[in-house]
């Protein structure tokens, strides 16, 4: 342990509070060993950041985030899994106080029965809440209800001197949009007041329309954009006249009770053999996935944990892509480039033989309220990358088109960005460092992400 | 009969994990300890998750002076039958203890003096309904460790104290449960490297209420410590000594 940190302080009559660990990405592309300290109540979370005095820490929640967001090699991390209480909540306003521990799942399960919703349900709902703001995570409505900071009233922050501050849009508005979508560098969350959003009805009207081609897909969305939710899932290798196939789904409220949700849970209890995912299995489960769906289209009722979150149907199931393991990349293209921006960005992942899984195309409707925030309206591309020799150098040219066509990627998903990309790619970077220079100036809290973008 | 669950540690891991298990059951709880901000907050926690009504309370269970008016506030504040669950206590390495002798002495007086006195103040109460009381004792205290033999004596004492509690307190229909019990995946055993057969702190409590549903006297918790025990404590010593287990 002292290899590793030997700057840091260890109280003599307090219980020490470190454990090496080796915090792992959801890709898993690679470790991180670090000193992790796991507080259950605040003052051990205090203590924790006190004691970090010549050294780095960054919180983890969950461990959902595909890259190196929240990983700290060779320094310290807070796991933030048992700072998980709810608080309070107002049955009439739906304004839920909780811990940053509590994860969406959580949330659904306690509220949904209840006839709430989490605002802007991610692709998983195994996150935490602290990660969700770290992210400014979005959901399948985006286009109407935008990201989770605008639905954030007020957090409190525990800053790198161990002090508490509680801030919202309207008392400290530049800490505020620092912390939302702030990959944890501002500090450490405590508590997040969140406006939960009621459920129109007890399950959803789902709508799938198979989809040729990707104009046709761009021109779907935008048919559809009265739909409160709507996600589109692209066969990635589908080449040629065929580029940009799909299946478009759109849902809405619907008033009669929910199917029974599915009898069971899959996991992969082991990591896959690497040649389970390859370019040929993966293009014919694309081509049958795609014809799931009738020429016409079909529709159907279904659950809301059904609609949102179907891959945590499946436990662990980053573990398809077996030891090598996957990066993942996101992107938003604006709307004017869209067309153009997603062709070439297919078309690169298929020239390379990348066996992509579907990829997950959304309409965004709406920026982020965060100085590093991701969301803008415009198209959002998702894939998976296998991690081979040459993935590195097509998640290099992904970065050039979306940098070419005025784009930006998602730090959640990312494990590649170039410093310069970043720059490009996140005008409101100097602000952030500005702020962040003035609640941190030591740069306490940072991680292996930061570094790599050039934040330190 | 409406059941009220006494949480002596309040903020304890397994204090916390035991009280959303009795909370789920629909019991009243009362958390009890010496951090009113972190009692609150568990408190509001269970009151959200459970739909119950929880209350914090302050304890201190080297203060053995309130332990009585504690329990008399207790009794008041309880709907239906009132148990125990006692949650707290301290861990710091022999090393440790050797080199403080204070730290040494606020050890047993937590773990055992304080307990004790905590006990012995609420048997009137609990022998007016026959309520359950569940300790947290420890594989530690069934043969002394080179590592934490200091602890392993507090926990030692405290079973033998609760096995002349029983038998004392019997007639008025009190079950006394002591569970022996092996590592915990909580704060306590976060720092140093990890142990094997270490339990979460879920599955420790939900066996944890399934036995304070109906057994008494003592269980290993979890059960594969119950063969393991019996074997370590048969080791002679001219083994055990070599071991450093």
């Amino acid at each position: 342990m002292n290899l590793i940190l030997p700057t840091m302080q260890q109280q003599q009559r307090e219980e020490s509070l470190w454990r090496a660990q080796t915090l792992r990405d959801w890709g898993q592309l690679r470790g991180a060993p670090c000193l992790a300290a796991r507080p259950e109540r605040l003052h051990e979370l205090r203590q924790a950041l006190r004691s970090v005095t010549g050294g780095t820490l960054i919180a983890h929640g969950a461990g959902r985030s595909y890259g190196d967001a929240a990983q700290n090699g060779g320094g310290a991390a807070v796991l933030t899994r048992r700072l998980d209480r709810l608080l309070t909540f107002d049955e009439a306003s739906g304004l839920l106080v909780a811990e940053p521990g509590v994860t969406v799942a959580e949330i659904l399960a306690l509220f949904l029965p209840r006839g709430w919703l989490f605002p802007t349900p991610p692709g998983t709902a195994q996150v935490t809440l602290g990660g969700a703001i770290a992210n400014d995570v979005h959901g399948k409505n985006q286009h109407l209800a935008g990201s989770l900071g605008e639905h954030v009233a007020w957090f409190d922050l525990m800053l790198a001197d161990g002090e508490v501050q509680r801030v919202s849009a309207a008392s400290d508005p530049a800490l505020f949009a620092a912390t939302i979508g702030g990959i944890g560098l501002t500090g450490v969350i405590t508590a997040v007041a969140l406006r939960l959003q009621r459920v129109r009805g007890p399950s959803l009207r789902l709508r799938r329309r198979r989809i040729g081609a990707l104009d046709a897909f761009l021109d779907g969305f935008l048919a559809a954009r009265q739909a409160p939710w709507a996600v589109g899932w692209i066969d990635a290798l589908a080449p040629g006249a065929a580029l940009g196939r799909g299946i478009l789904e759109t849902a809405e409220a619907c008033d009669e009770p929910a199917p029974a949700p599915r009898a069971a849970r899959l996991a992969m209890p082991v990591q896959a053999p690497g040649w389970l995912l390859n370019p040929f299995s993966v293009r014919a489960f694309n081509a049958l996935y795609w014809r799931r769906v009738a020429a016409s289209g079909d529709e159907r009722r279904v659950g809301y944990e059904q609609f949102l979150f179907p891959l945590d149907g499946i436990g662990q199931w980053n573990r398809l892509y077996g030891r090598r393991g996957f990066h993942q990349f996101q992107c938003v293209l604006p709307e004017e480039a869209a067309t153009r921006g997603l062709r070439r960005l297919l078309e690169a992942v298929q020239q390379r033989g990348s066996a992509s899984f579907l990829a997950v195309l959304k309409w965004m409707g709406r920026e982020g309220v965060g100085m590093l925030s991701f969301a803008r309206p415009g198209f959002s591309l998702a894939l998976d990358i296998p991690a081979c020799s040459h993935s590195r150098e097509l998640l290099l040219a992904l970065e050039n088109i979306t940098r070419d066509c005025g784009g930006r990627i998602y730090l959640a998903k990312d494990s590649a960005l170039t410093p310069q990309g970043f720059v490009e790619m996140y005008p409101r970077h100097a602000e952030f460092a500005v702020l962040r220079q003035t609640v941190d100036p030591r740069r306490r809290l940072s991680s292996d992400m930061s570094r790599r973008l050039g934040l330190g | 009969m409406r059941e009220t669950w006494l949480i002596l540690g309040g903020t304890s891991t397994l204090g916390r994990a035991f009280a959303q298990q009795s909370a789920a059951a629909g019991c009243r709880i009362l958390l009890a300890g010496r951090d009113a901000a972190e009692l609150e907050r568990n408190a509001a926690d269970l009151r959200l998750r459970h739909d119950i009504e929880a209350t914090a309370l302050h304890c201190d269970a080297r203060d053995l002076e309130h332990h009585r008016s504690l329990a008399h506030a207790t009794a008041l504040l309880a709907e239906g039958r009132l148990n125990l669950f006692l949650a707290f206590g301290s861990m710091p390495g022999q090393a440790e203890c050797d080199a403080d002798p204070e730290l040494a002495r606020a050890m047993v007086e937590t773990n055992f003096t304080g307990a004790a006195s905590l006990l012995t103040a609420f048997a009137p109460v609990l022998c007016q309904d026959g309520g359950t009381v569940v300790v947290l004792g420890s594989v530690a205290g069934e043969r002394g460790r080179p590592r934490n033999h200091l602890y392993g004596a507090s926990k030692a004492a405290l079973r033998v104290f609760l096995q002349g509690y029983a038998a004392r307190h019997a007639k008025h229909g009190v079950r006394v449960l002591c569970l022996l019990a092996g590592p915990v995946d909580s704060g306590m055993t976060w720092p140093g490297r990890p142990l094997p057969f270490t339990a979460t702190p879920q599955r420790f409590a939900a066996r944890a209420w399934k036995l304070a549903q109906r057994a008494s006297g003592e269980a290993h918790v979890p059960l594969v410590w119950a063969p393991i025990m019996g074997a370590i404590r048969a080791l002679p010593d001219r083994i055990f000594n070599r071991l450093d287990l």
